[in-house]
């Protein structure tokens, strides 16, 4: 089964890189956003009970690299849904292969991306003068934790491709990633966020997926945000890779 | 053991949609099958079925010996798909997208190059197989959706619609290609809306008209089963229809003639008829102007059962008797 993945992968990762239509929103509109913020924001960091960082850009690296995971789980999920629209998705369930196979490959494919997303933003952002305080344990933290979240968003994003076999639905959830992205700690420390804001980021897993992303950049690694962020990541994407092959023998029953 | 074998196979839609109503029939090995049906009629539902990409709602089917309902994973290796709307990836070469296919179906990894290299080859696509898939045309991606269903040499081979909409050439090409396939000994189920189609490539012909099979049996014993072959003749001249008539009927029963032409008679024996009929005319002084020797159809053949024409003109025929 592993060679088929890896088959499923790099085909996946081909069409993404043929298609950079798709891939470029995932770079541009983060990056955008993140100018905006470090320049207008950046006096927020002298607020009482912000976190102690070296500059506003520190602080935001994190938030930008969890939109930019997010939407690449909405590109994994548009590219999904093509598949299935286009009729290839067919060609692949009636090939003798296992079916979790298929969620797989592009969910290797989407790690892989989430990767480049990581070395992409943390390379941004030392060279516009951020400082992985963490060292090189702590970029790897972000690596491993910027990967698994992606892959969680990634699935999430196949769930709902395979439930609404079209791409204009998948599109139609960018808004609502948006709102979970703000209803998060991701731009903004939970200690300054005033109620019920401060409520919901608690019980929004992308606030600890953020914060562990942060964490090895703003401070030296520590254990809990760390441990907390991978199990946020983790069960995003456990949870969604189930829901997303529970989708695709539900599409297979029904179809 | 038959290559397929359909027992009452039916599949109901969550709309309440009955698009295959029980149907029953068996596909020799080796065996050419057409499918035959107007669009809506349950051809595509059916082979989604017999290729396990749906669940039958009622009755069994077994393809090269396994269960499409238990054993999907067993049936998955032993066919070949090529489905309506070539399903391709327009972003991948046709090499990459055969290679893809190679693996998929567990082609050891130092064959799957030179696999893909033959079949690309043999549908004719080499110069084209490091172009994306999107440049192709609508033949080219029929022919290489062909090769992908081929890539595993499988034991039945489906193919849904495979010419619709191709120009004549292409068409051409993938008949040749489905005949060598015959000649190879490869079960065909080719659902197709061509008459011509079934009628030059299949052993045998199931006609589907709204979820059921209303007709099976070799193309000449099915139309043989709707009539003789007859004759269209037109004069020359404004003759005496009334002798001409009588001295045809020395050949066959006459049928109502169609439009432009003056007499219409049953000939059992088809073109050897043709002579005598002429020269009988002829020493009556007749002029014969046109002569067509019209033989039965598988359009005549579906319009017999199921009161409409299967392509062609809209008009409903005579209802079935």
């Amino acid at each position: 089964m592993t060679r088929v993945v890896l088959a499923l992968a790099r085909r996946a990762i081909r069409g993404n890189l043929r298609r950079p239509q798709y891939l470029a929103p995932l770079v541009i509109f983060p990056t955008l956003f993140l100018a905006v913020n470090v320049g207008g924001l950046t006096e927020t960091t002298s607020l009482e009970g912000f976190p102690e960082v070296r500059g506003f850009l520190d602080f935001q690296l994190a938030g930008a690299l969890t939109q930019s995971l997010l939407l690449g789980g909405v590109s994994t999920g548009i590219a999904c849904a093509l598949e299935i629209e286009g009729g290839f998705f067919d060609r692949l369930v009636a090939s003798p292969i296992p079916r979790v196979a298929i969620v797989l490959g592009r969910l290797v494919a989407t790690g892989l991306i989430a990767a480049v997303q990581v070395l992409l933003f943390l390379a941004l952002g030392l060279a516009f003068g951020a400082e992985i305080v963490g060292g090189v344990l702590g970029g790897l933290v972000v690596l491993v934790i910027g990967v698994v979240a992606g892959i969680g968003f990634g699935a999430i994003g196949q769930t709902i491709a395979l439930r609404a076999k079209n791409a204009s639905t998948v599109q139609g959830i960018f808004p609502l990633v948006l709102v979970i992205l703000f209803a998060s700690s991701a731009f903004f420390p939970r200690a300054l966020l005033s109620a019920p804001a401060d409520t919901i980021s608690r019980f929004n897993p992308l606030s600890y997926v953020a914060e562990a992303l942060r964490d090895p950049i703003i401070s030296t690694v520590s254990l809990a945000p760390s441990i907390e962020g991978l199990a946020a990541a983790a069960g995003i994407a456990l949870a969604a890779t189930g829901l997303s092959a529970v989708a695709l023998r539900g599409r297979l029953r029904d179809a | 053991m038959a290559a397929i074998d359909v027992r009452g196979l039916q599949r109901e839609y969550k709309s309440g949609l009955k698009a295959v109503r029980g149907i029953d029939f068996s596909v020799a090995p080796g065996e050419v099958y057409g499918f035959l049906g107007p669009n809506g009629a349950g051809k595509t539902t059916t082979v989604r079925m017999l290729v396990t990409l749906l669940r039958p709602t009622g009755g069994s089917a077994t393809v090269a010996g396994f269960d499409v309902a238990s054993e999907p994973a067993r049936v998955r290796e032993r066919i070949g798909v090529a489905l309506q709307e070539a399903a391709l990836d327009l972003l991948m070469t046709g090499r990459e997208l055969m290679e893809l296919q190679a693996t998929l179906h567990g082609i050891p990894a130092r064959e799957v190059r030179s696999r893909a290299e033959e079949l690309i080859g043999r549908v004719g696509l080499s110069e084209a197989a490091r172009r994306r898939v999107a440049t192709y045309s609508g033949g080219m991606r029929r022919r290489l959706d062909l090769a992908m269903a081929l890539i595993h040499e499988p034991e039945v081979l489906f193919l849904d619609e495979p010419t619709t909409g191709l120009d004549p050439t292409s068409r051409a090409t993938l008949w040749d290609e489905v005949r060598r396939l015959k000649a190879d000994g490869t079960t065909v189920f080719l659902t197709t809306q061509y008459l011509e189609e079934a009628d030059q490539l299949a052993d045998r012909v199931g006609i589907i008209a709204d979820g059921l099979i209303v007709a099976e049996g070799t193309p000449a014993a099915l139309k043989a089963e709707i009539g003789l072959p007859h004759l269209d003749i037109s004069f020359a001249e404004c003759s005496d229809l009334v002798q001409a008539r009588e001295l045809l009927l020395g050949f066959g029963e006459l049928r109502p003639a169609p439009e432009g032409v003056d007499v219409s008679v049953a000939v059992a024996a088809g073109a050897a008829e043709i002579a005598p009929v002429v020269r009988v005319l002829d020493e009556a002084g007749f002029t014969v102007a046109a002569l067509q020797l019209v033989a039965p159809s598988l359009d005549d053949v579906f319009a017999e059962k199921t009161g409409r024409r299967l392509e062609g003109a809209a008009e409903p025929v005579a209802a079935p008797a």
